[in-house]
């Protein structure tokens, strides 16, 4: 693979809710090309039949009791809000936006 | 008042006969990292704090009531772990401000232990970089040549060590954050098992490879740190729930029996400057006349791991930052006029390039069409190179290799070349990715920078790691070198 075209670095771009200028999108492009086309030297493997490993340890998933206990309380959760009302985060209105959020 | 200390031994020996007290000791360490500020390994301090802590170890030590040996004694966080009330950055502009409403479980145990937490040491942005030049902050400068890089991320955690305004501090490691800069500024630095050190708390980056872990001049201060900050949490899913040992009381000095591996792929790659390579041969050379074998072992899969590991880590990364959004806490850009403006402008406002490269790269890597071809596809060679380790370590008990392929190189050399940057972590991502344990230690200096040796041992095998660090510096001078820049 070579670079990226610029359309897929828009639509990547896009899913990863990110906005480039026109020369990042090129640079991005340039450089995230030159990686996959390094990371192309995984395909000399032949892996059909090795398990895909997600985690170096292998552990259960730990279950605790379903009890109440101490949690963040609503003041402090809401301490770091940009902008808030109350305990709630308060965020520009969704409903009627013409672009897809 | 007293000299300097170089070690936390030394510090706590010197507490514990009265020769110095805790207030001292934080204020040698205020004065150094106002003397080092020119090389910004710090990005905060906590003046006022540290000197209310500092009164209190003092009076506990009166009373006879000392919380541990480490109690009253400065230590520096990685500006990616959170202490209640105070700021973590991650060197990102998107969580300027940011104030944390709880603690790590890092920053918990300290407090336990009664160490004092002196400051955050600069990073590359999310800890996404090998040379802390990806920081708002600007770069962190390296003691030894403030022209080079002290490594990254966490490279101002091992310049302040380098620097000597602690003696010991935490750092995270996700693909050789800890362990490169610790061999660029000549000190010490471990990388624990993973799941060994709990992750609440620590900013996340790629999930299945962070881990913290101590830097310190010495073998003995890392193994003192760890054994406060291990163990389970039941807050970290992750973490591992066996004992931890006492790893001090592993530090016997004797290697003899010891079988150390030579991986053949380590020491024939392509790029590794000869120097830095006669130096690790050197240092293996004394573990052997210390009484340790040495053999050859061959982790075949080797010249994959870089690809491997770039593309797990920016998958979960783009996952992992996904959580910025602008809407709960961090930066929220001010020219959002919708909510997904919101989104869009606080996180291409917020995040700097690499980080954006980064996530981008991720989110192709997850997305429809190339998950197979690229997120599986590294999956299974990790799975390759899990087995690498699994068979070499039926040979040997370590495996010693050098840490970086270099020393030290010069701020900016790499900085717009970002294969060329990631590649210089072909030896430490590995370990990472196979969730095992490695140290770097100074083994020699090489054009008057230091260089690293790095062992590698089996998952939860610490204990032996630190044993023939220890034993090592034990037989040499290199970890005693004060850099031009220290200040301690």
């Amino acid at each position: 693979m070579s670079d990226l075209t610029r359309d897929q670095v828009a639509h990547i771009a896009a899913l990863a809710r990110l906005k480039l200028s026109e020369g990042e999108q090129d640079a991005m492009a340039s450089d995230l090309g030159q990686i996959l086309e390094y990371v192309e030297k995984l395909r000399e493997l032949d892996t059909s039949d090795i398990e895909p490993m997600a985690h170096a340890i292998p552990l259960a998933t730990p279950l605790r009791p379903d009890r109440a206990s101490e949690t963040l309380d609503s003041e402090l959760a809401v301490s770091n809000a940009p902008l808030r009302e109350g305990t709630a985060f308060v965020v520009p209105k969704v409903i009627g936006e013409e672009e897809e959020g | 008042m007293s000299a300097s200390y170089r070690t936390l031994v030394e510090q706590r020996d010197a507490l514990a006969a009265g020769e110095v007290s805790s207030r001292e000791l934080v204020d040698l360490s205020l004065a150094a990292v106002e003397a080092g500020s020119r090389y910004n390994a710090l990005v905060s301090t906590r003046t006022e704090e540290v000197l209310e802590s500092a009164a209190a170890a003092d009076q506990r030590r009166a009373s006879g009531e000392s919380l541990s040996a480490l109690d009253g004694i400065p230590i520096v966080i990685k500006d990616n772990m959170v202490e209640a009330g105070q700021g973590t950055t991650c060197a990102s502009r998107i969580l300027e401000g940011f104030v944390s409403p709880y603690d790590s479980t890092v920053v918990e145990r300290l407090r336990e232990s009664g160490a004092v937490v002196l400051g955050c040491s600069n990073m590359d942005e999310f800890a996404m970089g090998s040379s802390t030049e990806n920081s708002i902050y600007g770069p962190t400068r390296n003691p030894w040549d403030e022209e080079r890089s002290a490594g990254g991320s966490s490279g101002g955690s091992a310049a302040s060590v380098a620097l000597g305004l602690a003696t010991t501090s935490l750092g995270s490691d996700t693909g050789g954050s800890i362990r490169q800069p610790a061999s660029f500024c000549g000190v010490a630095g471990l990388k624990p098992t993973y799941g060994r050190v709990s992750r609440w708390g620590l900013v996340a980056f790629a999930s299945s490879l962070d881990q913290i872990g101590p830097l310190a001049h010495t073998a003995a201060d890392c193994a003192t740190v760890l054994g406060v900050i291990a163990g389970h949490d039941r807050r970290d899913s992750t973490s591992l729930p066996e004992a931890v040992p006492d790893f001090s009381a592993a530090l016997d000095g004797d290697v003899s029996g010891l079988r150390i591996g030579i991986p053949d792929e380590y020491f024939e790659a392509e790029g590794v400057d000869p120097d830095v390579l006669s130096a690790v041969h050197g240092g293996i050379s004394e573990l052997e006349k210390a009484g340790a074998t040495v053999r050859r072992v061959s982790l075949p899969h080797t010249s994959y791991a870089i690809a491997s590991y770039y593309l797990i880590a920016t998958a979960e990364a783009s996952s992992n930052l996904a959580r910025y959004d602008g809407a709960r806490y961090g930066r929220r850009s001010p020219n959002a006029k919708s909510l997904s403006e919101m989104y869009t402008l606080s996180r291409s406002e917020g995040f700097g390039s690499e980080v954006k490269r980064r996530i981008l790269l991720g989110t192709f890597v997850l997305s429809a069409g190339y998950y197979d071809a690229y997120y599986r596809k590294a999956q299974q060679v990790r799975t390759l190179l899990r087995r690498d380790f699994d068979r070499a370590f039926e040979e040997c008990d370590l495996i010693a290799t050098p840490t970086s392929p270099e020393v030290a190189f010069r701020l900016g050399e790499k900085s717009d070349d970002p294969l060329k940057m990631y590649l210089s972590d072909i030896y430490t991502v590995s370990a990472n990715l196979a969730g095992i344990p490695g140290i770097s230690v100074p083994c020699g200096f090489v054009r008057g920078l230091p260089v690293g040796l790095q062992l590698l041992g089996r998952a939860l095998d610490e204990s032996t790691l630190l044993r023939a660090a220890d034993a090592f510096q034990g037989r040499t001078d290199h970890h005693q070198q004060d850099p031009p820049g220290w200040v301690g």
